[in-house]
């Protein structure tokens, strides 16, 4: 077994806050019985949308492509078990801007016969880099961490750098959500192989997992399965446990000592970060041949009668899920899809769990506490917060709709940690606040995107007709140049032709 | 020799203030601003302003024949910036219409080429006696198409 090491950067700020993982930890991983219903959002990753490639009344298999990816940036959608398509059509879903989004339904027959996919002759490592990235994302990879990056894609912006290490991020962070934590102590061989799958993709020889300091038995069966794999490229570091550390900046600044410029990523400091999660839905694809169709999810918090981390199929209406764990107490009040500082509260359980599905949390309250009240000026949202901003400033610009001074003061670099939240006395929304001024300079920015290029077609159009008329004149100008060269005998032609034609009339 | 360096230090340091000054409140080169007016505007090419275009009128802000609440379509932000940038009172806007798109209705449509010739930005595409289009991307909703369609076929749809 490898020794944790403890050469770390420090972290900014940030927050000690009660765990309350060990609820959902007690069980090992549940996997789920298949649902009666599958809801497929065509849109489950950062990108543009994937594109149906099944219409309503088909038949399709567990694996089967169902919506293929179409632009640059996306990942394609697979049945996640197999069944009949009822339908194409919007149903609520757990986003953070609109609650529909248009969804394929699968009736399930409960056969869960499988699309086969087969086996390449070699193992992965005889694969170019190019055609393994071309294969994780006919895999639909994405990233598991929440933000549904598509992973090849990630992997292939980051290869235009100079990667230094690949980071496997089992920091988990968020109270509730122990997915990951689950993950590696049960599946540690796998993520190990995904590891080696993802340093292959990117040609690179160092990968860092990296742990929380609250997770032992984590670290313990991912220090055996290395022990049993001995490979020197992989190493594991443990991280203090303190939120948010298992933001993808701020653990690079863990784990390397190096800051990721502002408005930068992680690949500017040499550094690509993947969820352990990711690493082992690599491993499923590209060894065992089966696209993601499912994940660990946490269903916990004191509105589920028996708190668990489940394996369910990708679509999974929410509803069922928190029904095999055996539904909800009479204390519940509140859902939330993802944990109580990220996440989101929704009004449905109908919503389907999607990729980036990482936590169900039903509680007996809502987070929010207390009436707001004015700025003091105390500061202690600055101290917090992970990426040295200034809340109190950001919260006054964006009150006042101030965008170049949000600019000045770099909202652009806030992640939504809410740590500000939490501490500030007046109880003022800073995170709400922070992301609503976010939308609104996005929206100002493609406002003026749209005019650049309408002034642009504009100025191209009076080119155009300036060019026209002048072509004109110059034609005029030489017609007239060549009935005066012919001289006064030619005019005279003209003139008598004209009058014959006349004549005649 | 001291009072010497004393009185040029005080004076470098006094230019310098006043330029510092200076550069920060007067009003910046005339055609820069006329770029910088413009640069705020939606480039609708609306000419709802009565100038024939977004840089005219932003050129006529500029030399103050025109007042900085003609364009309907920036709404009542681009007049609140305009009167932020070149420090005037910011006047409320008569009216302020919902961003919108032309939309052709192709079953009317004799191919005139009116609207496609009337289009600022070129966001109808046809050819003559055939059926024509408006390119709702590029469509900046100034309604300069509606007026010259012999048979009204060209209507406004909100958008959102």
């Amino acid at each position: 077994m490898s020794a944790p090491t403890y050469d770390l950067g420090k972290l900014h700020g940030g927050l000690r806050l009660p765990a309350h993982k060990s609820a959902s930890t007690s069980l090992p991983i549940r996997t789920m019985p298949l649902p009666a219903q599958l809801v497929l959002p065509i849109t489950q990753h950062v990108g543009d949308a994937a594109q149906p490639v099944v219409g309503a009344g088909d038949k399709v298999l567990k694996g089967q492509l169902i919506a293929n990816v179409e632009g640059a940036l996306g990942a394609p959608v697979h049945a996640s078990s197999s069944g009949t398509v009822v339908a194409i059509e919007s149903w609520p879903v757990s986003r953070r801007y609109g609650d529909k989004a248009p969804c394929i339904v699968i009736e399930c027959d409960g056969d869960d016969r499988a699309f086969d996919y087969p086996r390449p002759a070699g193992s992965y490592a005889e694969l170019a880099p190019e055609a393994l990235l071309e294969q994780l994302v006919r895999g639909g990879i994405v990233g598991l961490g929440g933000a549904v990056f598509p992973t090849a894609q990630k992997i292939m912006q980051a290869r235009s750098g100079d990667i230094e290490y690949l980071i496997l991020n089992g920091v988990e962070c968020e109270p509730y959500i122990s997915c990951d934590d689950v993950l590696m102590r049960e599946h540690a061989a796998e993520i190990l192989s995904g590891a080696g799958i993802l340093m292959h993709a990117l040609q690179i020889d160092a990968c860092i997992i990296a742990v929380e300091s609250d997770k032992p038995e984590a670290l313990r069966s991912l220090g055996d399965a290395m022990g049993e794999l001995n490979d020197p490229r992989i190493s594991l570091k443990q991280v203090p446990t303190i939120y948010p550390s298992g933001g993808e900046d701020q653990l690079v600044q863990l784990v390397t000592n190096l800051e990721v410029p502002s408005g930068g990523l992680p690949t500017d400091v040499g550094c690509l970060v993947q969820n352990v999660g990711t690493a082992a839905a690599v491993h499923d694809w590209i060894v065992n041949r089966e696209p993601l169709l499912s994940r660990i999810t946490t269903v916990t918090g004191d509105g589920v009668v028996e708190p668990m981390n489940v394996r369910a199929r990708i679509g999974t209406p929410i509803a069922d899920i928190v029904a095999f764990a055996g539904g909800y107490t009479d204390a519940a009040e509140v859902l939330i899809v993802g944990g109580p500082m990220t996440g989101k509260s929704i009004t449905t359980d109908r919503v389907p769990m999607v990729k980036a599905t990482n936590c169900i949390l039903v509680t007996s309250r809502a987070p929010a506490i207390g009436e707001e009240l004015a700025c003091i000026r105390c500061g202690d949202c600055a101290v917090v917060c992970p990426v040295q901003l200034q809340p109190q400033q950001l919260f006054w610009h964006a009150r006042a709709d101030n965008e170049k001074k949000l600019r000045e003061f770099g909202l652009i670099d806030c992640i939504e940690c809410g740590c500000c939240d939490l501490v500030c006395p007046s109880h003022i929304p800073l995170t709400a606040d922070f992301r609503t001024a976010k939308a609104r300079m996005q929206e100002l920015a493609d406002e003026k995107a749209r005019a650049e290029r309408a002034r642009h077609r504009f100025e191209a159009r009076n080119d155009r007709l300036q060019r026209d008329e002048e072509q004109r004149a110059a034609e005029l100008l030489q017609q007239k140049d060549q009935a005066k060269q012919a001289g006064p005998a030619a005019i005279a032609e003209i003139l008598k032709r004209k009058r014959q034609q006349s004549d005649e009339d | 020799m001291s009072t010497a360096i004393i009185i040029v230090a005080l004076i470098a340091l006094g230019a310098g203030i006043a330029l510092g000054y200076a550069a920060r409140r007067l009003p910046p080169d005339s055609s820069d601003l006329v770029e910088e007016v413009n640069n705020l505007l939606p480039q609708t090419q609306c000419a709802q302003c009565g100038y024939p275009g977004c840089r005219p009128y932003a050129a006529a802000v500029v030399d103050g024949s025109a007042d900085i609440n003609l364009c309907p379509p920036g709404g009542d932000d681009t007049v609140r910036r305009l009167a932020d940038l070149l420090g005037r009172e910011a006047l409320p806007l008569a009216e302020q219409p919902l961003p919108a798109v032309a939309v052709i209705d192709e079953s009317l449509c004799i191919g005139c080429l009116h609207c496609r010739n009337a289009c600022p930005v070129d966001a109808i595409v046809g050819a003559h006696q055939f059926m024509h289009t408006v390119i709702e991307r590029e469509c900046t909703g100034c309604e300069l198409c509606i007026a010259p369609c012999p048979v009204d076929c060209i209507s406004m749809r909100p958008l959102a």
